[in-house]
């Protein structure tokens, strides 16, 4: 079937009056869900999936993958205004985006959140409807081994947002390991630091010690400082709209987020966080004022923003090939192809080819009503950094609390969340980096476990990870990171030197 | 199988089920109301049950009301024994559970687990299957177990989490084969998705899980399905159980309902009369068939001893992998 028949067979689908409806309803959720922390797309999809008794596939999965984009979009929101990620695939879009908002630039930080997921969004969406199976069959071509390569590029490239002292950026680092490492071991099924307590056999949720170094942490700080009458958070400057400076230094980041989310989601280990981190390195190194990264660079926002839209879309394309659900959210949606009797795989796109293409012609739609969903929204967003300060904060840790107790209905992740915080504060206080904690967690365990399956597969044998032809490729790359810039500048110096 | 960890998806919400749009009671009202208990996030398999039940019994008019409650975490270990201590002597009271939450309980050595709560009755189960990628050079079950003969290590098989029902499966087979399961090179994965795209790329040699896992890509003609691990052959499909082929063994991935400590023998007779009248209603059918589930209904004390039998197998099966 011609692709672009299809697909205007889809736009047919989407844009009746019914399914509009659904597209928005989805978005609209999806925004305010993205908006709290700890509430992500997954727990949304999950809870309205008993509407799959009620209404036909196309209207539900219209719905759904409105969620799952909306959320993407407001969970910039709070990272931005308030330091608290919304989603995981947030958390690097508050390094830059909270100091930018500090700086009274919080209108430009959301603009350019909006519009970079808007056109990565808009740019994976297109992926999606040409390259889906291309891209699906390369994926598969990676293995564990090359999962532990790729982690590997992505540890080197993170330990580029270590912060001025390696020394404390390593601490923080490992604090985040050890956090990640808590739980029954995937490998073994034996508990590892649970000490004994059945809340820990999970692990530790992400978002909660997110939400805690991140917003718990901020309020003590602010806390503890007040009584030296300081208020940091300056109120909103000039123009809520991007200059025309903004514009130039936002559109290559947008595509370069792009370029690296897609891929990400859809590979089966790629999720959305890690393109962010690579994003915000990528923009960090291409930057032509580096000194600006951690005082609010715009680029820190638009690149990392584009990257978490684009991987959503990418997502969704191993889902509808080949039904590999590769996050979380695309798993609840699969059982809910399940239970409309559909197995998403490689035969959906024959059997339901009007549901798929309905889907797929949605998400346009969808990209386009976030954008005006978001967009006048943003004069109504910061007006919440005109709140005075004690009330903005104890508004945020009633939020938090809520929103993280709300996931889970459990006291620990609480107790766990203001224990984080508490150590946040400190870390805070002499100056230590909170994002290697963060990312140290989310990073570490998917090595290991990627390490360790690979060396299951090659019965010990340790050199698979250089034999593999991708896997060395990556670990080529991420040698050409770590020494390539000092060995070119030594280069460079020894040329100078012969010149001299 | 769903992730591994709790993600959002261990999430917990009391929320009451979806207004169904179902006319007047038909059929003999039995209780005012269910309490279901979770003891996993909603969207898997355990609040698919549960909500499956809710779907049957309000449509039939058998219940005028249900409330859930969901609490994820660790194979229904965490959910468990809140509902033992908070649900004591609630005669309105389920709780979804299965074979997972067995091992969970001797893998974790939880002080609380399944043979605290009294069984109503086993609904559905799931028979495992043996896929290997299409375009392996293993054809057929003989290959295969003559690889697992001379050397099992030599053959990566994936599946989801150490310890796990599928885990469990291929000791039994190596086991029935004359090799110490521990020999194996058993690949967890947090997830049918990653599984199937290792087995699909041809990351591990073979893979092992429920068939819904691999159904798809079996019939796409992507993977092979060489055995599964069932009583009986899969509705609708021709593939050899392990028995016939000669190898003693049967696993499967069963779910039921059961109902909390200190009711008496009334009371858990009253819940599984209900039980026994989902199961005969036209809808319960109904949701069988495009789910996919096989029905396995076992009702009270057979039900109880088929629990105890299950129980002692998997100790032991855990004991030779080392994880009990």
């Amino acid at each position: 079937m011609d692709t672009l028949a299809a697909l205007a067979g889809g736009f047919a689908t989407a844009l009746t009056p019914t399914h509009l409806l659904f597209a928005f309803v989805g978005c609209f959720l999806g925004t305010a869900v993205g908006v709290l922390p700890g509430i992500g797309p997954a727990l949304t999809v999950a809870l309205l999936l008993p509407i799959t008794f009620q209404v036909p596939a196309t209207s539900a999965f219209i719905l759904f993958a409105g969620v799952y984009y909306g959320a993407m979009y407001g969970g910039s929101t709070t990272s931005i205004l308030l330091n608290t990620p919304g989603e995981s695939a947030t958390i690097i879009t508050a390094l830059e985006g909270h100091r930018m908002a500090r700086a009274g630039r919080a209108g430009p930080a959301l603009a350019t959140a909006a519009i970079g997921s808007f056109v990565a969004g808009t740019i994976a969406t297109l992926a999606l409807t040409f390259a889906a199976p291309v891209v699906v069959e390369l994926a598969l071509k990676l293995g564990p081994a090359e999962y532990f390569s790729l982690m590997v590029v992505a540890f080197v490239a993170v330990s580029a947002v270590l912060g001025a002292s390696a020394l404390r950026g390593l601490a923080c680092l490992f604090l985040g390991l050890l956090l990640g490492i808590v739980g029954v071991d995937l490998q073994t099924g034996q508990p590892r630091f649970t000490f004994g307590m059945i809340e820990f056999l999970d692990g530790i949720e992400v978002t909660i010690v997110a939400v805690g170094l991140f917003a718990v942490a901020e309020t003590l700080h602010l806390a503890t400082r007040r009584k030296h009458g300081e208020d940091e958070i300056l109120p909103v400057q000039g123009s809520l709209w991007l200059s025309k400076s903004d514009w130039a230094r936002s559109w290559k980041p947008w595509l370069r987020g792009a370029c690296i989310g897609f891929p990400f989601g859809a590979i089966p280990a790629g999720g959305s966080e890690l393109p962010t981190f690579l994003s915000y390195y990528m923009e960090r190194k291409l930057s032509k004022n580096p000194g600006e990264f951690g005082h609010g660079a715009i680029e820190g926002v638009a690149g990392p923003e584009a990257a978490n839209n684009a991987s959503a879309a990418g997502v969704l394309m191993p889902m509808l090939t080949l039904g590999l659900p590769t996050s979380v959210t695309a798993a609840i949606m699969l059982s809910a192809f399940q239970s409309y009797g559909i197995q998403p795989g490689p035969m959906l796109f024959v059997t339901q080819g009007d549901l798929v293409w309905g889907l797929i012609a949605s998400l346009y739609v969808g990209n386009v009503m976030l954008l005006i969903l978001n967009l006048p929204l943003v004069g109504l967003w910061v007006k919440i950094l005109k709140i005075p300060t004690p009330q903005l904060y104890a508004g945020i840790l009633v939020f938090a609390t809520i929103g993280s107790y709300g996931v889970s209905n459990s006291v620990i992740d609480l107790l766990v969340m203001y224990g984080v915080g508490i150590v946040g504060l400190f870390m805070k206080r002499y100056d230590f980096p909170v994002a290697p904690a963060v990312i140290g967690m989310i990073l570490g365990p998917l090595a290991e476990q990627a390490f360790r399956q690979a060396l299951t597969i090659s019965q010990g044998d340790v050199t698979t990870f250089i034999t593999r032809p991708i896997s060395a490729s990556f670990l080529v790359v991420a040698l050409l990171l770590a020494f390539g810039p000092k060995l070119w500048s030594a280069w460079v110096a020894t040329q100078q030197r012969a010149r001299a | 199988m769903t992730m591994s960890r709790r993600h959002a998806l261990a999430a917990a919400a009391l929320i009451p089920g979806a207004a169904l749009v179902g006319g007047p009671a038909r059929a003999q009202q039995r209780f005012d109301s269910i309490f279901m208990f979770v003891p996993a996030g909603p969207g898997g398999g355990w609040d698919g049950t549960g909500r499956a039940i809710e779907q049957a019994a309000r449509q039939a008019g058998l219940v005028g009301s249900f409330q859930f409650e969901n609490v994820g975490g660790a194979g229904g270990m965490v959910g468990l024994p809140r509902f033992v201590n908070q649900r004591r002597n609630q005669a309105n009271a389920l709780m979804v559970g299965g074979s997972v939450m067995v091992g969970a309980g001797i893998t974790n050595k939880s002080p609380v687990t399944i043979a605290n709560v009294q069984p109503v009755a086993r609904l559905t189960e799931e028979a495992g299957v043996v896929v290997v990628p299409a375009n392996s050079e293993v054809k057929s079950w003989t290959d295969l177990a003559a690889k697992f003969r001379s050397n099992p290590g030599a053959v990566p098989v994936g599946g989801g989490s150490a310890g796990g029902t599928d885990h469990i499966a291929l000791g039994l087979i190596l086991k029935a084969l004359g090799r110490n399961p521990r020999e194996a090179s058993y690949v967890a994965f947090a997830g049918g998705g990653p599984a199937n795209a290792a087995i699909l790329g041809g990351q591990v040699g073979a893979g092992i899980s429920g068939y819904s896992e691999f159904s798809e890509q079996v019939k796409a003609g992507r993977m092979r399905a060489l055995a599964t691990t069932g009583e009986k052959r899969i509705a609708g499909t021709d593939i050899p159980t392990l028995k016939e082929l000669g190898i003693n063994v049967t696993a499967a991935n069963w779910r039921g309902v059961f109902c909390p400590p200190g009711l008496n023998g009334q009371q858990r007779q009253a819940l599984i009369d209900l039980m026994t009248a989902i199961h005969a209603t036209p809808q319960w059918k109904e949701i069988l068939t495009t789910r996919a589930w096989d029905d396995a209904f076992l009702t009270g004390d057979a039900f109880g001893a088929y629990l105890k039998q299950d129980i002692a197998a998997t100790e032991e099966v855990l004991k030779d992998l080392g994880l009990a």
